[in-house]
């Protein structure tokens, strides 16, 4: 990779001038440049692997009903706490429903939660951080004390507190969480911003009259993105482990409806006579986690490679 | 120096204003009526209104805000609605246990940490950084909670050598408390440990390429050595740091780590606050933790900036 000195995303604006100085990028290029993003991703160690588990996770979440053996819901007391095998891969929790389907249909609220919790920061925090960074003065000391205050939280202490207060379900949770990984994006996109403010080319945009909101639109938002999607990659994973720590103390969605926090939490009581029923909904947890580390690590070589531990 | 916690001591106010405004609107963010959430199960609306006056929820917000920061600057940070003792009191009594599970995790963290860590880097590429490598990624990946359960499972349930739940307290018991300390602790030193572990590995390898070390290595100092006394010094300035910032995580770690191992700490005062919708208590707790975690990170800072110059007079 030894082009990849900057980012592409990066060059390419810097390189491609505003319509009023020059041409637009073909469509060639940008599919060219697109691919050259793809193949590096892929080229890292594990990140095939991570692709294939987050692919399968999200193909498990779109067809829950028709890969799932049986109704999660369904309680079969007659054989409760039954052994993996047989009829029931996973075997069955203490009222005789099946873990499989439990931990398959579990999988769409992880990846639901993980999905909006991060896109709700990545939205809140990347206005909050644009605002601030583009336009300076009051609204950016308004804004990033207030992000400090929330940093002063322990993350987990503050999801708890908002999730009370918002009452138990799986909104509370998404705003809660939200809320959480917000400061991470609002501090990022902040200094994106300041950094791009200040580059030659805003400048002369800026010199040569064009509005603010063409220029954010333009030149700042291009060029901070990178590393935004790159945070989104990452926390995706973390707040799908969050969700389930959430879910798991009782927060979240509620039984009998399945998510693997609540799973673990209530599969507690059968650890000796059946522990499948925390390491079913542990393993899948497990690994989608380590499969979106995988690719976050992979979206992260991949877009800008300076980033790289 | 001097000038530096000024600074930072300054710069910590409007956040202490906004921290303190955050958790005093967390009651008011209740859709609905709070006392309603709260006393869900009473019907008696006599008993209601008694406990709307105590929080002086029928007084006007202004009058109730100013009031209750009041009440903060004497160290009067209200009462549980449930066993209607100070906040204060009931803290104090479930410290000891968390500062002791803290203490133990950061043990057991420091001493799989820096063997792995080292060994990670000095052996780069080898399988035993390969087996380094993993085990940072594996204890990143893994939920406390899930730490817990395995734990529990081998040690507790099948080889049955540790208490799976309960608290001795070992200034009371050293042997038994330190035996039921022991899996909370591994449980959260071992998250703990993967982060440091990954850190350590990391920065180790930056010094160890740069050109001090390799004169220390060209006037045939012995690797150990090398090791000990010019790349650890340096490699552990990150470390610091990231210790620093792992606070919130051990903290956050220590409520699902009390919660599942039954230990009476504030993690689990926060867990059990949240479900009885004692939200005085809530308040109390989590305001007390952030104020813990503010000092802890002010510490961290004036700690980092007399390690490096750097840091003290950029």
């Amino acid at each position: 990779m030894a082009d990849a000195s900057a980012p592409l995303s990066r060059q390419s604006s810097v390189l491609s001038p505003p319509s009023v100085l020059g041409p637009q990028p073909t469509a060639v290029r940008v599919r060219e440049r697109r691919w050259v993003l793809v193949r590096r991703a892929l080229s890292a160690r594990f990140a095939p692997v991570g692709g294939l588990v987050v692919l399968v996770a999200v193909l498990v979440a779109v067809l829950a009903p028709v890969l799932s053996p049986y109704d999660p819901l369904q309680q079969d007391l007659a054989n409760s706490l039954a052994r993996p095998g047989g009829a029931h891969l996973l075997g069955t929790d203490n009222v005789g429903r099946d873990v499989l389907a439990r931990v398959i249909f579990g999988t769409r609220v992880s990846l639901i939660a993980g999905a909006v919790s991060v896109a709700i920061a990545a939205l809140v925090g990347s206005l909050l951080g644009l605002g601030a960074g583009y336009w300076g003065g009051r609204l950016d000391d308004v804004a990033m004390r207030l992000m400090d205050a929330v940093l002063s939280f322990p993350p987990l202490v503050l999801a708890l507190a908002l999730g009370a207060v918002l009452g138990a379900g799986l909104t509370g949770v998404l705003i809660a969480l939200g809320v959480v990984y917000t400061p991470t994006f609002a501090r990022l996109m902040r200094g994106q911003v300041l950094a791009i403010k200040a580059r030659d080319y805003v400048e002369a945009a800026r010199l040569l009259g064009a509005p603010n909101w063409w220029i954010v639109k333009r030149h700042v938002l291009p060029n901070a993105a990178t590393p935004i999607v790159v945070q989104a990659s990452l926390s995706f994973a973390f707040a799908i482990l969050a969700e389930a720590s959430l879910s798991f103390l009782g927060l979240g969605i509620q039984p009998p409806q399945p998510s693997w926090g609540s799973m673990i939490n209530a599969g507690r009581g059968y650890l000796q006579q059946a522990p499948w029923i925390v390491f079913g909904p542990g393993g899948a947890l497990f690994v989608t986690v380590l499969g979106l580390n995988f690719v976050g690590d992979a979206i992260r070589d991949a877009l800008d490679p300076r980033l790289r531990v | 120096m001097g000038r530096l916690v000024l600074r930072r001591l300054l710069a910590t106010i409007p956040v202490l204003v906004l921290v303190t405004s955050g958790v005093f609107s967390l009651i008011h963010l209740t859709p609905g009526d709070p006392v309603e959430a709260m006393m869900a199960e009473s019907q008696d609306p006599v008993a209601k209104e008694a406990v709307r006056a105590q929080l002086g929820l029928d007084q006007p917000l202004y009058v109730q805000y100013v009031s209750w920061i009041g009440r903060l600057v004497q160290a009067d940070l209200g009462r549980s609605i449930r066993n209607h003792e100070p906040v204060i009191e009931n803290v104090t009594r479930r410290i000891r246990p968390s500062v002791q599970l803290a203490l133990m995790a950061m043990l057991v963290s420091l001493a799989v940490s820096f063997p792995v860590g080292i060994l990670s880097a000095t052996h780069r590429n080898s399988p035993l950084d390969g087996f380094g490598t993993l085990f940072a990624l594996f204890g990143i990946c893994m939920p406390n909670f899930l730490i817990a359960l395995l734990l529990i499972f081998f040690f507790g349930v099948t080889m049955r050598w540790l208490p799976i739940s309960g608290y001795v307290d070992p200034l009371e018991d050293p042997l038994a408390g330190i035996r039921s300390l022991t899996l909370p602790a591994i449980t959260l030193g071992l998250a703990l440990a993967a982060v440091i572990t990954r850190t350590l590995r990391s920065s180790l390898l930056e010094v160890l390429s740069e050109d001090y070390v390799r004169t220390a290595r060209a006037k045939g100092l012995a690797e150990r050595l090398v090791v000990r006394h010019h790349a650890l010094k340096n490699g552990l300035i990150p470390v610091v740091t990231v210790l620093g910032l792992q606070f919130g995580t051990l903290i956050g770690g220590a409520v699902i780590t009390e919660y599942v191992f039954a230990l009476p700490g504030v993690g689990r005062l926060v867990v059990d606050a949240v479900f009885s919708r004692d939200y005085p208590l809530v308040q109390g707790v989590v305001l007390l933790i952030a104020l813990g975690f503010i000092l802890s990170n002010l510490v961290v800072d004036v700690v980092y900036g007399w390690l490096d110059p750097r840091i003290r007079y950029g």
